[in-house]
């Protein structure tokens, strides 16, 4: 597999950078995006270079944050601008491979073995997008170029924000193997103290390891991280398919009364089913697992999930689901005070499965139209033009605002 | 602060060859400006404003100025001397 050129683009401070796009009176300024400034709690979800200067970190409290940096601007997360910034990056990278691997959000590997004679060899190439980057969408990326993902990896972490930093077979030993081996996908806190304890601190002192200690002290593992460190990874950068940039899309809240009985907490999960489904639609995903999360009054929480048959956007089997999950799982003893419904396991539109033969095809078809009709409504008349009649049993319950907590989980490398 | 980003009224032609064109738009003083070429139509970042979309290099009055046309389908412009 050797003479292949890969590519690892990384979106520079990925929210933060969008939201700075579209906020110029803050330019100059610090800026983090996360949680919901308004109600003290959430945390940060991307901080720009200005605000970690300061010490301001991802997943650190808003209010730990401003402690850092006072003059810091909080602005709440807007997913679904983000996800379209990632769809239009996407585009970009098309016109270069077809062999294009998004690792959540704001990241992409790119295989541009075959482009290399037309469009120049992959320092070019990169110059090229970053060039394009800038000017069709106001952001920075950092590229790496190397011969295989890992190292096209560490490239773009090499330097940021705005560079491209190669990685060659004749350059990772003076440039990768100096790294300290935490930068490795894959070493975590725990493999970096195991590492140290045996006096391995850099990529390059891991790659010197015999490959046998390594496997005395990490198991299999040992073996793959010893072969990424001596660049011998050869996996292949999988053509993009089914599988959706983020691995799920959820909602949950915090009701402004405690929850009681069954019909109250079927209001709200139907309210977050319905936003939750609403986005699964407005990306083109589908769910193929449904998650729900109780606290009750005393912030006791647990969660519960299952695998569904046929991945899904319908507004109707996620919330049958997750109530379903509910009424298991819940005996009552408690108020409750948060629910939280998500849809994960996510596939796109291009997914495709084996339709059971006992659903009821029919019936899912007359959802989806129901729901289409439903998300056009909206869309032109505003979300309280139409509501489900289970709505009104408490209008001040089901006014809620779903659409308050965001997540987007990344997907491991491995379990694509 | 007034925003740098001004959204306009925009009177546009759709080919049957599925092009769209911009032929006017009225500023946020009611006045009406006729669009007399376009030169280039590119996807763009506009920093002065704060937006994307495809921007459209517009002769007006014998100067160029940009049009974006928005993924929410709305038009906007920047403010002159942002």
């Amino acid at each position: 597999m050797s003479g292949r050129v890969i590519l690892h683009s990384d979106i520079n401070c990925c929210y933060a950078a969008i939201e700075h796009l579209h906020h110029p009176e803050l330019n100059g300024k610090p800026l983090a995006v996360g949680g919901d400034p308004e109600s003290r709690h959430g945390i940060v979800l991307t901080a720009d270079y200005i605000a970690k200067k300061y010490g301001v970190k991802t997943g650190m409290a808003l209010w730990q944050a401003k402690q850092l940096c006072p003059e810091i601007n909080f602005v709440s997360p807007r997913m679904d601008l983000y996800l379209r910034f990632s769809r239009m990056a996407h585009e970009i990278y098309a016109e270069y491979t077809d062999l294009q691997e998004a690792y959540g959000i704001d990241e992409s590997w790119l295989d541009v073995t075959d482009s290399a004679t037309i469009k120049g060899d992959g320092y070019t190439i990169a110059k090229e997008i970053s060039n394009r980057m800038k000017s069709e969408l106001g952001i920075t990326v950092s590229i790496g170029v190397s011969f295989n993902k890992i190292f096209a990896k560490l490239g773009s972490d090499y330097k940021k924000p705005d560079a491209i930093t190669t990685m060659y077979t004749d350059e990772f030993q003076t440039k990768a193997w100096n790294l300290p081996v935490g930068d490795l996908l894959y070493v975590g806190r725990s493999t970096n103290h195991k590492l140290a304890k045996i006096g391995i601190r850099t990529i390059g002192d891991l790659a010197r390891t015999d490959e046998a200690i390594l496997v005395s002290q990490l198991g299999k593992m040992g073996s793959v991280l010893w072969a990424f460190a001596n660049g011998y990874d050869d996996s292949p950068v999988r053509k993009e398919n089914t599988h959706a940039p983020i691995r799920s899309v959820g909602n949950s809240t915090t009701t402004h009364r405690d929850l009681l009985n069954d019909e109250d907490v079927k209001i709200i999960i139907y309210v977050l089913a319905e936003s939750v489904a609403a986005r699964l639609r407005e990306n083109g995903f589908r769910c193929r697992v449904v998650e729900i999360s109780i606290r009750d009054k005393d912030l006791f929480s647990f969660s519960r999930q299952r695998k569904i048959s046929n991945a899904t956007n319908i507004t109707e089997e996620i919330a049958v689901e997750a109530y379903k999950l509910f009424k298991e799982s819940y005996d009552w003893r408690k108020p409750i005070r948060s629910v939280g419904v998500r849809g994960a396991d996510l596939v796109n539109d291009n997914y495709w499965e084996q339709i059971d033969l006992f659903c009821d095809f029919q019936m899912r078809e007359k959802h989806m139209k129901m729901d289409a009709a439903v998300d056009d409504i909206r869309r032109r008349f505003g979300f309280y033009s139409i509501q489900r009649g289970l709505m009104f049993q408490d209008k001040v319950l089901s006014a809620v605002n779903a659409k308050e907590d965001h997540t987007v989980h990344p997907h491991g490398y491995f379990n694509q | 602060m007034e925003s740098n980003k001004v959204y306009v009224d925009v009177t546009a032609e759709f080919s049957k060859e599925g092009v769209l064109t911009p032929k006017s738009f009225r500023w946020t003083d009611g006045s009406v400006y006729e669009i007399q070429k376009i030169k280039d139509i590119r996807r763009a970042a506009s920093l002065k404003a704060g937006g994307v979309g495809m921007r459209y290099t517009c002769v007006v009055n014998g100067r160029d100025s940009y049009l974006y046309y928005e993924d929410n389908n709305m038009w906007f412009m920047e403010r002159a001397g942002a």
